[in-house]
């Protein structure tokens, strides 16, 4: 990138830093035009909605909004629109790998390694993380019989800094670049001696930003779990969905900071000159790699691990079953938590390390397939005997079983060493853990979406499209990643921009087609939610339980009123609704009216939002070293808390006949359901 | 959240006023196990979610702790720590920040005695002790940068002024929040909220006692001891 000459000379302006016009890409015309447009769709968006005077609405009810529900919605809505770029980076690769056999393809060498750095950053932290932590933010507190999550503005604070690092990466499109390095930035390619640029600083900072958001999450999540439960509601009776939730923001809380300290080390080596990484000096480059996969390999459980309890959720209602093996299920995750920060170095076992080392870890690898097949066979067997409803959700939960268990076993390939020094660095890994992830993790985030959805919006997406969209996502899966299989093993390594081996063209080609299909899949999501909003009054969802489900979302209305329950659930059992429900069913009446009091909750706050935009600017400023402008951001970001320390109505109260009023209408609905006589207005 | 705390079906938690003494929150009575009890007092959840913290806050010391023992050995022909520690120096350090910590929990007790008076003397004493350690600090940045022992010197020394200043930086942090503390308690007095803030800020500059007491062992001692 020439326009960057100016930049790696390190030539520096008190008022703007490094920042000058040759920042901006113009001998590139695709990261421009592509950022144009969504330039111009974000200003038009902001058009339409001032002209229709929705601006205070949105300020209002969602921005400002500290209900966990509406941070839930928001995460996972920043994850679907971050899964459009992200997806976007992976078609520009599959089509230049498509075509780049002997000829250089349309992306030249330093513009295809940035979209395959920014496509694995995207995805990995903003799009898996948020609507895993999206879907454990709206879901929880219901599922837990609670009013929200233990600290409701901190909660709101998360959900911002996250949108700062999406931002930051974002911006990196048309001010400056992104990282050339990869998504781990392994040094010493990433440090300040062969990575000059502002790209990894984007890369830092982003990640550093949006990690205080998903640490202070994994706090918030793991006190709401552990002390924060519907009376009743011992840990032996919490739903799948909540031990998996409690599994993966334990893991987030032991293993975020870790990657906090290795990027706080390679920034203080780009940014004052230490050796943590360095090639001179004494620096060690394989402590770096040792560090981040003992943050990395955790988060590959991270992910997973809310996947599996949605899995547990949706197998088990639509089964019309409990789920089987409830304790080995909880034994197995708890298993999976513990060995998950025992293996990272089979991430690198070509580091040298030795065969007795290598062979540790591989064991330790090989052992941690087995509590992931307990529970593997437990959904199977909560299936056996069940009669089962093959809906959208359920769809996708069969679809991962099978594709996870493919990924599974040749995870458990890789984990052998001496097959690892052969497939190492090769495209043979980068289908396994896109086998993983895709099956695992994003199948699970679409089955959880269509799962929840009635319950956040009053009305179930349209199956037809539903379906249509898991025919195609997992077709094009197999048809895009299968290829990437037999490439490995005739040795293609990862990341290449162009090649000279005419086998490998026809398998590419297939894979870039398979790109194509997974293409349809979202068109279809797309189709399938622009469908459903349309005809929510056909697809509404009065009941509050549209899935005959089985745990406490579903006794609340659709969605929940702010405070989710009147009064707090008493839990006497695995299945809390469930027992609810059949009792009602037996006594051909509603349980007791119970006795309605008043009750608190906490007032919106635009603390996170405004900590954001001084964390934007801070940003910002560190990549382009603007010092005062750091100052101003970390003033401002102060500022704002003590505004918020200081104020003095942090509640606002909910009167007994509100609560009763609201919940009257619940109880109507859940007669309806029931085919029960619904009781005379107290 | 104090709707939890308000819950109307919430069992027998909080039945008796709170004594002083003893169990306040009758956590280890009833017959109702305490995980089938129901939300948690704010108190408690505040106070367990800043723990809970703590811990992620230690390990992220551990990350440096791990990247200084593994770069001890890596002076590049610079200076070893037996060269440039000076242990009076840092046992005048170690001296101030406890007794640092000791006034923070005479503050402690100020609150339980709802004195403003006596908490502004104890915390304004910990934020004076604070600073203190932290001019120590300071000075012996400057001086190894002055003797050419900078963090650029070698990995050693850049994995030791990053553990070392990392501490610095959460001291720092500590003192920021200590005098808004201050500056809150004069305006709104021991409000509830107030209150859960003093008991999570002493748990931070304790907790940064632990950390030092790690620090001064494993890199002071055992290196000034050329161990």
């Amino acid at each position: 990138m020439t326009g960057l000459r100016s930049i790696e000379t390190g030539h520096s302006s008190p008022v703007f830093g490094k920042l000058s016009w040759d920042a901006i890409p113009f001998s590139e015309p695709l990261p421009l035009v592509a950022g144009g447009l969504v330039g111009a769709g974000l200003v038009a968006l902001l058009a339409w909605v001032w002209r229709r005077g929705y601006m205070p609405y949105l300020w209002k009810e969602w921005i400002t909004s500290v209900d966990h529900k509406k941070i839930g919605i928001m995460y996972c809505t920043l994850a679907a629109v971050m899964l459009l770029r992200g997806f976007s980076d992976a078609l520009l690769m599959r089509s230049q790998q498509a075509i780049a056999y002997n000829s250089p393809g349309y992306l030249p060498p330093d513009h295809y390694d940035q979209i395959f750095s920014a496509h694995g950053t995207i995805m990995i932290f903003f799009v898996a993380m948020p609507f895993m932590i999206g879907l454990m933010n709206f879901v929880l507190p219901l599922q837990l019989g609670i009013r929200d999550v233990a600290f409701p503005t901190l909660n709101s604070v998360s959900l911002w800094l996250t949108a700062v690092g999406a931002l930051l990466v974002n911006m990196s499109l048309v001010i400056g670049e992104f990282a050339r390095t990869g998504w781990v930035v392994y040094p010493p390619l990433s440090e300040l001696r062969f990575s000059p640029g502002v790209g990894v600083d984007y890369y830092l900072w982003a990640i550093q930003i949006s990690g205080v958001g998903t640490l202070l999450s994994g706090v918030n999540l793991v006190t709401t779990i552990l002390k924060m439960r519907a009376p009743g509601m011992g840990y032996s009776r919490m739903p799948m969905f909540c031990w998996t939730s409690l599994a993966t923001n334990l893991l987030i809380v032991a293993a975020f900071p870790i990657l906090t300290a290795t990027l706080a080390m390679l920034t203080l080596d780009r940014y004052l000159g230490f050796h943590f990484f360095t090639n001179e000096a004494g620096g060690n480059q394989m402590m770096f790699v040792n560090l981040i996969w003992a943050w990395g390999h955790p988060e590959v459980y991270i992910l997973i691990l809310p996947a599996f309890g949605i899995f547990s959720e949706v197998v088990s209602t639509f089964s019309g079953k409990p789920l089987f093996g409830y304790r080995s299920m909880i034994l197995a995750t708890m298993v999976i938590c513990l060995l998950s920060f025992m293996v990272w170095l089979h991430h690198f076992f070509t580091m040298g390390a030795g065969a007795d080392v290598n062979g540790f870890f591989g064991i330790t690898t090989m052992i941690i397939a087995v509590p992931t097949g307990v529970k593997v066979f437990n959904w199977l067997f909560t299936m056996y005997g069940g009669r089962i409803r093959f809906t959208t959700p359920m769809l996708w939960s069969v679809g991962f079983m099978v594709t996870f268990v493919i990924g599974g076993m040749t995870g458990v390939l890789l984990a052998v060493p001496p097959a690892d020094f052969v497939l190492h660095n090769s495209v043979f890994l980068v289908a396994h853990f896109h086998n993983v992830i895709i099956g695992g993790v994003l199948f699970g985030a679409f089955a959880g979406t269509t799962y929840w959805w009635p319950k956040a919006f009053g009305f179930t997406l349209d199956e037809t499209w539903g379906k249509r969209a898991f025919w195609f996502w997992i077709t094009g899966f197999y048809v895009a990643f299968m290829p990437l299989y037999v490439l490995g093993l005739m040795g293609m390594t990862r990341r290449l921009q162009h090649y000279d081996v005419p086998g490998w063209q026809p398998w590419l080609i297939t894979a870039g087609v398979g790109a194509l299909l997974i293409l349809c899949g979202i068109a279809c999501q797309i189709r399938m939610i622009w469908v459903s909003v349309r005809d929510r009054h056909r697809l509404a969802d009065l009941s509050g339980d549209p899935w005959d489900g089985r745990t406490l979302e579903w006794i609340t209305s659709s969605p929940p009123p702010p405070f989710n329950f009147a009064t707090l659930p008493r839990v006497e059992g695995e299945e809390a609704y469930w027992d609810v429900k059949s009792r009602a069913r037996d006594r051909r009446q509603l349980s007791d009216l119970p006795d309605y009091d008043r009750f608190e909750m906490p007032r919106n706050s635009p603390t996170g939002f405004v900590t954001a935009f001084f964390a934007t600017g801070m940003g910002f400023a560190l990549v382009w070293h603007i010092w005062w402008l750091v100052i101003a951001g970390f003033l401002g970001a102060w500022a704002t808390f003590v505004v918020f320390a200081w104020r003095d109505e942090p509640d606002y109260e909910v009167t007994a006949e509100e609560a009763e009023a609201i919940d009257r209408d619940r109880r109507a609905a859940k007669a309806k359901l029931l085919d029960i006589p619904a009781e005379r207005p107290a | 959240m104090s709707a939890a705390t308000d819950a109307p079906s919430a069992p027998t938690r909080g039945d008796r006023p709170e004594g002083r003494h003893g169990d306040p929150n009758r956590l280890g009575h009833g017959t109702v196990p305490i995980s089938e009890q129901g939300p948690a007092p704010k108190r408690i959840v505040v106070a367990y979610g800043f723990w809970i913290f703590l811990l992620s806050d230690f390990v992220m010391f551990s990350g440096f702790f791990a990247a200084y023992a593994v770069l001890v050995g890596a002076t590049a022909g610079g200076p070893t720590g037996a060269d440039v520690f000076e242990l009076p120096l840092v046992a005048a350090e170690t001296v101030l920040l406890l007794l640092s910590s000791f006034a923070c929990g005479l503050a402690g007790v100020a609150t339980v005695q709802r004195s403003t008076r006596w908490f502004q003397v104890a915390m304004a004493a910990t934020a004076v002790l604070g600073a203190g350690f932290l001019a120590c600090e300071l000075y012996e940045f400057t001086h190894l940068i002055g003797e050419g022992a900078g963090p650029g010197r070698s990995a050693f020394l850049s994995a030791f002024f990053a553990l070392v200043g990392c501490h610095g930086v959460h001291v720092t942090i500590g003192l920021i929040w200590l005098t808004t503390m201050m500056a809150q308690v004069r305006a709104k007095g021991f409000r509830d909220d107030i209150l859960r803030r003093i008991a999570c800020f002493s748990l931070f500059w304790h907790a940064l006692d632990i950390i030092w007491v790690a620090l001064f062992t494993v890199v002071y001692l055992m290196g000034a001891g050329g161990a």
